[in-house]
């Protein structure tokens, strides 16, 4: 599977240049009509309880349950289309809540020094993590780990509960919406269109693809790869950082356990596999993601709306993401047959 | 065995620092004590050495341990007659979970992290939804034993240690062994051979899955009931697995230096607690130590091995 799926992958390629209309096929495309077929049943399904599904409110709900996982997925689009993971993102989100919050401490003249903070903070994490990979030829998965529990270490040493707090003006940008538009969608919209924007019409953007597709083939080609690991690395840890700023602001405070109890890491890495990325990497996209994300959000908003156990949920989401790239990975041989 | 040598070298190093801040670990008491708390994480490691060095991952262990010891509790409700059913009820569990990974992973082409992954969030979910959000009932004095008790002076979990480790090394070096080898190498090598990829893999699933039910049934016995018992297990398996010198990917690495791995990481808890590096912190010290270990074996490695990072990338 593997051997064939390498093999094909510098013929996509070329496909990619066709820009958005040519990513939009394919596990995108599938996505996304998933999605649409989803918000159907939900309406059905709510309307039989008696509810109304596309109420104004949910659809704001959707955006906002959406925008921290989604900004975080789409870090992580960038690491594995690079062909790595990071698993560090969920202590990082906390930590990055945490130094927020210290540093404004409730001051809206402290807003730009701790953004500044929380940005240098997780692209540094990003760095190491880079670094470790590409340096000391330690696997993703491990290096990811190691500093998830440095950083947990450290987070966990220093607090046991919330700290910090977060001034009214920055709490606006948790809370506050333009219409029915969230601003923190808004800020999930933006990071979106930089990172599409990145991979579809930069060169570092068709460089992350070949070093994903083929780390081997890509350093023979001219490619320098650790490099372009370390900067995708750098990049998922400032999404994770901007989370981070986003749920203390939300919170209106940071906290120690923000990150894991929302399970950023190991869903992250879901919304972008469900999002038709391959998680070997070397092919998919920002679209895809941002597809997935919206469909775990939809998917647990009808579920709050027909009062579902919260567990069921889990045990749906879980079938749902196996059964996505099954269907991708059918897709696939057939192509190749 | 040459690979399993520096991961043996740093143990015995641990050891002996243990050794020196606590007298009474060279004690044959002391010692056995440190083997029976290490025996689950051990036994674990044995069984996601079959999965990765056949190329792939299983992050379901951790909840499949949770959810073997809420069921088992659920079940024997104290009730002593139920102790038996109920362990092979739980063996039967595991291997069936394995199965299920295994079969999605190998016929339905789905890369092991996501179908384990899945399996995570089913397994979790649905035994919080039998239970009710919080585990009931108790273990049995007959299941705790397998846990706490022990014959003579041996600890029970120490004499299943023992055995699942002989097993898994006779296993390695049977005609099974060396075709989950060659097909974590080279698949597509493999199978062009005649190796029987699929059914290998799954039957390294399934073996993680029975090593997950026989960690559950040492936990269960000596930690007891909570809905804890197996969080975070997944990853220490993963990195007990690393720290011995096997690479993620497959193909490479002996299943002796996955166990000397797991008692590497046990000891390497004892040393930080006797030194008095308290909770926290720990888990920082931990993470270092990973990397370094890690990357300490990666180094010493021939120049010609390194293009092999690119497969050990590709986790599918």
């Amino acid at each position: 599977m593997n051997l064939l799926t390498r093999a094909r992958r510098p013929a996509r390629r070329g496909q990619a240049r066709g820009g958005l209309a040519a990513r939009l096929r394919e596990p995108t495309q599938v996505v996304f009509l998933a999605l649409l077929g989803l918000v159907a049943v939900g309406w059905v399904l709510v309307a039989l309880d008696g509810g109304q599904f596309l109420t104004m409110e949910s659809v704001v709900g959707i955006q906002q349950r959406s925008a921290a996982l989604g900004i975080v997925a789409i870090g992580q689009t960038l690491a594995i289309l690079a062909g790595s993971l990071d698993l560090s993102v969920a202590y990082l989100i906390s930590l990055a809540s945490l130094v927020a919050a210290e540093i404004m401490a409730g001051q809206d003249g402290n807003i730009g020094p701790a953004v500044a903070a929380v940005l240098a903070i997780s692209a540094l994490v990003g760095l190491v993590n880079g670094l470790v990979i590409t340096r000391l030829q330690v696997h993703a998965f491990i290096a990811t780990l190691g500093t998830a529990l440095i950083i947990k270490g450290i987070v966990d040493h220093l607090y046991d509960g919330p700290a910090g707090k977060v001034p009214e003006s920055f709490q606006l940008l948790g809370y506050s919406r333009i219409g029915p538009i969230p601003v923190s969608a808004l800020l999930w919209a933006g990071v979106a269109v930089v990172a599409w924007f990145l991979l579809s019409r930069t060169r570092l953007g068709y460089r992350i693809y070949a070093v994903g597709g083929n780390e081997e083939v890509a350093r023979l080609s001219g490619i320098r790869t650790g490099r372009v690991i370390v900067i995708t690395h750098v990049l998922c840890s400032v999404c994770a950082g901007i989370a981070g700023l986003l749920l203390a602001a939300r919170l209106g405070a940071g906290a120690p356990t923000v990150g894991t109890d929302g399970g950023y890491d190991l869903e992250s890495i879901a919304a972008v596999v469900l999002g038709g990325t391959a998680l070997a990497g070397g092919k998919g996209g920002v679209a895809g993601t941002v597809g997935g994300v919206l469909l775990l959000a939809v998917l647990d908003t009808i579920f709050n709306q027909l009062e579902v156990n919260s567990f069921v949920k889990d045990v749906v989401r879980g079938v749902v993401i196996v059964i996505a790239v099954a269907v991708y990975a059918r897709r696939g041989t057939r192509r190749s047959a | 065995m040459k690979r399993a040598l520096p991961i043996l070298a740093v143990l015995v190093v641990l050891l002996a620092a243990i050794a020196v801040a606590n007298p009474f670990f060279l004690e044959p008491a002391g010692f056995l004590a440190f083997l029976k708390r290490a025996a689950p994480l051990v036994i674990l490691a044995a069984g996601q050495y079959f999965v990765i060095v056949s190329g792939e991952f299983d992050l379901s262990v951790g909840s499949l341990v949770t959810a073997e010891v809420v069921i088992a509790a659920r079940l024997i409700d104290g009730d002593e007659s139920a102790t038996w059913p109920v362990l092979a009820l739980l063996v039967v569990v595991g291997l069936l979970v394995g199965l299920v990974n295994g079969v999605v992973t190998t016929k339905l082409r789905v890369p092991s992290f996501i179908v384990t992954l899945g399996m995570l969030l089913v397994l979790s979910g649905a035994v919080f939804l039998w239970t009710g959000g919080a585990p009931r009932g108790a273990l049995s004095e007959g299941f705790r034993v397998f846990g706490r008790g022990g014959l003579g002076p041996l600890p029970w979990s120490v004499l299943i240690l023992l055995a699942m480790g002989a097993a898994a090394i006779w296993l390695m070096r049977a005609d099974f062994g060396k075709t989950l080898i060659a097909t974590g190498d080279n698949e597509r090598a493999a199978a062009l051979s005649g190796v029987r990829v699929d059914r290998a893999k799954i039957f390294a699933f399934m073996l993680s899955g029975l090593s997950a039910a026989v960690t559950a049934i040492l936990l269960g016995g000596f930690a007891g009931v909570s809905a804890q018992v197996g969080q975070g297990l997944e990853f220490s398996a993963i990195t007990a697995v690393v720290l011995g010198g096997v690479v993620l990917g497959g193909g490479r690495g002996s299943v002796l230096a996955a166990m000397a791995g797991a008692v590497t990481l046990e000891a390497l808890f004892t040393l930080l607690n006797l030194y008095g590096i308290s909770g926290a912190l720990e888990f920082t010290v931990q993470g270092v130590i990973i990397i370094a270990a890690v990357a300490a074996g990666a180094i010493r490695l021939p120049r010609k091995f390194t293009p092999r990072r690119g497969d050990a990338h590709a986790a599918s």
